[in-house]
């Protein structure tokens, strides 16, 4: 089993900073991460290697320096990974973006697909479904468990929805996103640190994908959706004191947040 | 070739101590536990094997790295940065240093998965700083050597399997012949004797060794016979830095809690950061810690690329550093006031940690000999 793993290098902040003229986000200075949920997505992945025997391909799109969350899902147990890059990749929305990734995807082949649910920066959950469907596969979204069953060759998927869970099989070529609820991932280990210093992190270029990509679809060109305005939500932090004793008191709270419709 | 293992690696320990090691120091010292819970985290990681080649089984690390993990865990637990340090510098190093390749192959693999921790025995209740001094005998026999007498004060005792011993084999032109052997716990003969309670590092075991008629099968003695005295004293070269990045991280990690305590403590209506004492002594306490770890680096770096002065720079850092654990934990105590005297904070802890590293693995006084002898030789 071939499983490609799609993560985001996100910044390690709440606090994100926006370029008040592009409306896109400033990562300059802010210490960077592998997007939560897609840090499970390559523990995912690891565990069913572990299991079942696959590799396990890690790749990403962003700028050069993107490379340091590939390396450290190197550094976590993943086999190979890929830079996607390219000046006319820049300013891509998640319409652009799911079409390059896809086209990498068809260029490196696959049997799973798994993303993260979503990014933290961008909170948008589009990137995987869109890759699914431009790769023509079937989508698992909010995989909150993931097995296989290597006799019948089928993966067993627990969807989480609010309220429930819906329990899924599917064979042949998918891909699945991938909550962070599903397991903790693991440490980066030391032998594995050592050992992706010795690996090459490949780069996939527009040049390398050009035979499934069309120059309008992609960049800021190819992006339909444009941010008309980004503003940070302030809060009214408005505080009531009442000295009352303990009985009142609490059905004073009950009362109010019943009121505020949050119980 | 790529270069991303020094800061992927110091990203994993930072999250691992602060995630793993940190939650259980203060029940560890409390119960005097060993942490062996953490110790199992710890091998399945690769933190049992850092610099041990690949070829037997570690993760073929630099000596670099492998002092920033002493230095991390350190700054939350000091009891686990000595379970690291003895493993890696008092037993792993000397096997691979002066180890034939049959003891490699034998002993290294299971040292770097650790599923078996590695210890050091030298020395005994008359022999401390003067360590030639060795009651411990080993009688060469036909086929073994024949080891009788006890060692004090050994870290890692009873939860280790493999030991390195130091025993006398005979008379030298200068004194007692010593030899150094690789002694497993499973030795017919060999005993763990009483345990030490302990002022600091109190969960990190430290326990009496006895040797009854042990036989050493002849292809555990580590080196050439005779070797005995500079294998342990090289050893102990090595074993100081990881002292060094222990105290290191005791200071460090006193500093880091008394600089959230200052910010969050008010006194007289403000916070007691904003009173020029707190301030000046803060400044001072962290110019000492950025001299220790320059000090630290320095020995580090000799260590790693095989320098002829590894032994000043080793006992320069363990000195320096150690003298600024304890000066840098007992200011810390003083800027917590009351609460600093209590368990209930950090600091405390880590005061009676720094003490050790003024006494283990040579005293201060012993480093200032190492210092002084080197400069008066020239």
């Amino acid at each position: 089993m071939k499983i490609i793993v799609c993560i985001k290098q996100v910044p390690n902040t709440t606090e994100i900073k926006i370029d008040p003229v592009t409306n896109t986000l400033k990562r300059d200075g802010v210490p960077s991460i592998i997007n939560p949920d897609d840090k499970t997505a390559v523990e995912a992945a690891i565990q069913l290697k572990e299991k079942h025997g696959a590799t396990v391909t890690v790749i990403t799109m962003g700028p050069p320096q993107a490379e340091k969350a590939l390396r450290e899902a190197l550094a976590m147990g993943a086999d190979e990974a890929f830079l996607i890059t390219d000046r006319v990749f820049a300013g891509s929305d998640t319409l652009a973006t799911s079409t390059i990734i896809a086209a990498a995807i068809k260029k490196l082949g696959a049997d799973v697909v798994f993303c993260g649910r979503q990014a933290i920066d961008g909170d948008t959950a589009q990137v995987g479904p869109q890759i699914a469907e431009h790769l023509g596969v079937p989508q698992i979204t909010y995989a909150a468990a993931i097995d296989y069953d290597a006799a019948r060759e089928v993966l067993t998927v627990k969807r989480q929805f609010e309220d429930r869970y819906q329990t899924l099989e599917v064979s042949g070529q998918c891909l699945i996103t991938i909550l962070s609820t599903l397991d903790k991932p693991r440490y980066m280990n030391v032998w594995d640190i050592v050992d992706q210093d010795e690996k090459e992190v490949g780069l996939i270029t527009y040049k390398d994908i050009e035979e499934n990509l069309n120059l309008a679809d992609i960049g800021l060109k190819g992006s339909p959706t444009k941010v008309k305005s980004t503003a940070t939500k302030q809060f009214d932090k408005t505080i009531e004191t009442v000295e009352l004793d303990p009985e009142t008191a609490a059905k004073t709270i009950v009362d109010a947040l019943k009121a505020r419709h949050l119980i | 070739m790529a270069d991303y293992k020094s800061t992927l690696f110091l990203e994993m320990i930072k999250d691992f101590a602060e995630n793993e090691v940190k939650p259980l120091a203060q029940q560890t010292d409390e119960e005097e536990r060993f942490p062996i819970e953490t110790v199992e985290k710890m091998a399945k990681l690769g933190l049992m094997g850092i610099i041990i080649p690949k070829q037997y089984g570690g993760a073929g690390g630099n000596y670099p790295m492998y002092i920033s993990a002493v230095e991390e865990l350190s700054k939350v637990c000091g009891t686990t940065g000595v379970i690291l340090s003895a493993h890696t510098s008092l037993c792993a190093a000397p096997i691979l240093e002066y180890g034939t390749e049959e003891q490699r192959v034998k002993y290294l693999p299971d040292l770097a998965s650790g599923k078996k921790i590695g210890a050091f025995g030298l020395t005994e209740p008359n022999a401390g700083t003067d360590a030639s001094n060795q009651q411990t005998v080993a009688v060469e026999m036909e086929d073994h050597y024949l080891l009788n007498g006890s060692k004090i004060f050994i870290t890692n005792a009873g939860y280790a399997s493999t030991y390195i011993i130091i025993a006398v084999t005979g008379k030298g032109p200068k004194g007692p012949e010593m030899s150094a052997f690789i002694v497993e716990s499973a030795f017919e003969g060999f005993s763990v004797g009483k345990k030490e309670l302990k002022m600091g590092i109190r969960g990190s075991s430290t326990c009496e060794l006895i040797f009854e008629n042990v036989k050493v099968p002849k292809e555990n003695l580590l080196g050439k016979r005779g070797d005995g005295f500079k294998i342990a004293m090289k050893t102990l070269d090595g074993g100081r830095i990881g002292i060094a990045a222990q105290a290191l991280g005791i200071a460090e990690g006193a500093l880091d809690a008394t600089i959230a305590y200052v910010k969050s403590r008010k006194q007289f209506g403000r916070s007691i950061a904003q009173f020029q004492n707190t301030q000046f002594i803060l400044a001072d306490l962290a110019t000492k810690v950025a001299a220790a770890k320059c000090l630290v680096e320095v020995a580090t770096n000799a260590k790693q690329n095989k320098l002829p002065t590894v032994s000043v720079n080793a006992a320069q850092a363990k000195l320096f550093a150690a003298e600024t654990a304890m000066d840098v934990t007992t200011k810390c105590v003083q800027l917590h006031g009351g609460y600093g005297y209590t368990r209930e904070y950090p600091v405390e802890r880590m005061m009676r940690d720094a003490k050790i590293t003024e006494i283990y693995e040579g005293t201060s006084e012993v480093q200032r000999m190492v210092i002084s002898g080197t400069l008066l030789k020239k």
